[in-house]
């Protein structure tokens, strides 16, 4: 059995959403280089709608496909429902993760979810 | 192009290995044990393969005991001198901090046991300072184990000079050799050497069997209870298939051993001089004194296992001391103890050659790696705060 589902694979190859989107109304980062895994996540959003969403990651194939696969999912979504977003909908999405890869998963949540306060924090400004 | 690149890792069997092992599969397959002739055949080949494999490290053939592998016979050594030394009141030992698990692993559990370790420092470029061990030798020192080479960075160790030591200071000296063995000269007497523990599979023979050299007058303890096999003191009828193929592989390696390295050796310097194109990257242990098959690199702002895939889709075979690759929190305890700091010991990558290598092989993996590395840098907001000068970069 290969270590990776292919979707997995797939997403790593050919990341989706790599880049950077300059004044973004929503920057997350989560991770430490010194565990190896950092994600950065940057939010395009008008009317409270996700319109662009873009990713940086330092870290494993399943990091990386992680990362993509979780902007995938919350494009075009609604700030609201992108809040929403579990690990285990990434997981689930990229036809599952290694066991001790879920993290990654649980990293790419986290990101997505430190952008979106950043987003609601400016807001409140 | 594949190009298999692993070979710390395990080695493809040699082609007269396999003959071996399959003739002696159909041809020899009785119990040594057994009295009559089909086994007394078998018997016959085991004593002819110990004699020859101890022939190879120059050693007398009493002194080999056939084992499933390398981490067994490092386990049987480590236990059998610590059982020594406790009857004689010892019980300190003095390794080094890049052991092979099998050996570190071991001394945790001697230490639970009320035994003391003392791990020496690799320094820098992964070789340790043989006056550093003479001063940590105490009155109650028992054993000193030492690795021959690091089976990551491929570091040679001044093995002949800590044996002098060892045997000045009257301590049982046991070398992890399994790195070495078919790699290197070995010369148990010219080296001092008490203990060294070997496995076929890192030198093109089968895996599931190894050896452990124990010098004369050193009492083994069984890890394996049971029959009288090995002088009794490894229970379980022999692989002899596996002990005959692992005997054709070895010598097979040390005739030729100087050929092949001197082969390698020019490919390892082409790969270290291509890949130290590659910026904010650094080659991991001494440039000179380390294996002829070994090169390992780390890349700042990546991560290995990454790396690693990346590479696999581009037929190379090669491994990195990055957690992510063994399911781990920290990365490799090798690049820690020469000083690599977790950021960078994660983009790491071992390449471990064959003397099968060609120059067009290694410049595939050059521009493989290139292309992989700058791949990776490109979307990496690690990379990005240190071209940005928001991060001091590690590796100038």
């Amino acid at each position: 059995m290969a270590l990776y589902s292919e979707k997995v694979m797939e997403h790593f190859l050919q990341p989706r959403n790599v880049g950077v989107i300059e004044n973004a109304d929503g920057v997350g980062e989560v991770g430490n280089a010194k565990c190896g895994d950092i994600m950065k996540m940057y939010l395009k959003i008008d009317d409270d709608i996700i319109t662009d969403v873009k990713f940086e990651t330092f870290g494993c194939a399943s990091a990386i496909a992680s990362s993509s696969m979780a902007t995938e999912l919350i494009k075009g979504q609604r700030v609201e429902d992108a809040m929403k977003l579990t690990n285990k909908a990434v997981a689930e999405a990229l036809d599952g993760l290694p066991a001790y890869k879920m993290h990654c998963s649980v990293l790419a949540e986290e990101a997505i979810q430190s952008a979106l306060e950043d987003y609601n924090s400016k807001k409140i400004k | 192009m594949k190009i298999y690149a692993d070979n710390a890792a395990t080695t493809k069997m040699s082609d007269a290995a396999i003959e071996t092992m399959t003739r002696y599969m159909k041809e020899c397959f009785g119990n040594p044990s057994s009295l009559y002739t089909i086994g007394q055949k078998a018997k016959e080949e085991l004593e002819n393969a110990r004699a020859e494999i101890a022939r190879l490290i120059n050693a007398e053939p009493r002194e080999i005991i056939f084992t499933s592998g390398g981490s067994e016979a490092d386990n049987q050594a480590l236990l059998s001198a610590a059982l020594l030394g406790k009857k004689k009141g010892k019980k300190h030992i003095i390794s080094s901090a890049f052991e092979h698990h099998a050996i570190l692993h071991t001394l945790n559990k001697l230490e639970k046991y009320g035994f003391e370790v003392t791990l020496l420092p690799v320094h820098e470029n992964g070789i340790i300072v043989p006056d550093e061990l003479e001063k940590a030798i105490r009155e109650d020192t028992c054993l000193v184990t030492i690795m021959t080479a690091n089976n990551e960075i491929g570091t040679i160790q001044p093995i002949e000079q800590i044996g002098e030591t060892c045997k000045k200071h009257g301590v049982i000296f046991h070398t992890d050799a399994v790195q070495a063995v078919g790699h290197l000269h070995i010369d148990v007497k010219k080296q001092n050497i008490d203990m060294l523990s070997a496995s076929a599979h890192k030198f093109h023979g089968p895996k599931g069997v190894g050896f452990l050299y124990a010098k004369k007058g050193i009492i083994l303890s069984n890890l394996i209870e049971g029959g009288a096999q090995e002088r009794s003191k490894r229970a379980g009828t022999e692989n002899v298939p596996g002990i005959a193929a692992m005997t054709t592989a070895l010598k097979e390696a040390v005739e030729n051993m100087d050929k092949h390295n001197a082969n390698m050796k020019e490919i390892r310097d082409y790969l270290i001089e291509g890949l130290s194109e590659i910026p904010h990257s650094a080659l991991n242990g001494d440039a000179e004194r380390r294996l002829a098959g070994n090169v390992n690199f780390s890349f700042e702002g990546i991560e290995g296992e990454s790396i690693l895939i990346l590479l696999d889709q581009k037929g190379i075979s090669a491994s990195s001391g990055s957690a992510c690759t063994s399911g781990a929190l920290d990365p490799s305890h090798v690049l820690l103890s020469i000083g690599r700091i977790h950021d960078v010991a994660h983009g790491s990558l071992r390449l471990s050659i064959d003397e099968k290598i060609e120059k067009a092989e290694a410049d595939y993996i050059i521009s493989s790696v290139k292309e992989v590395v700058e791949h990776l840098r490109s979307f990496s907001p690690v990379w990005r705060d240190l071209t940005a000068g928001k991060k001091e970069f590690i590796l100038k």
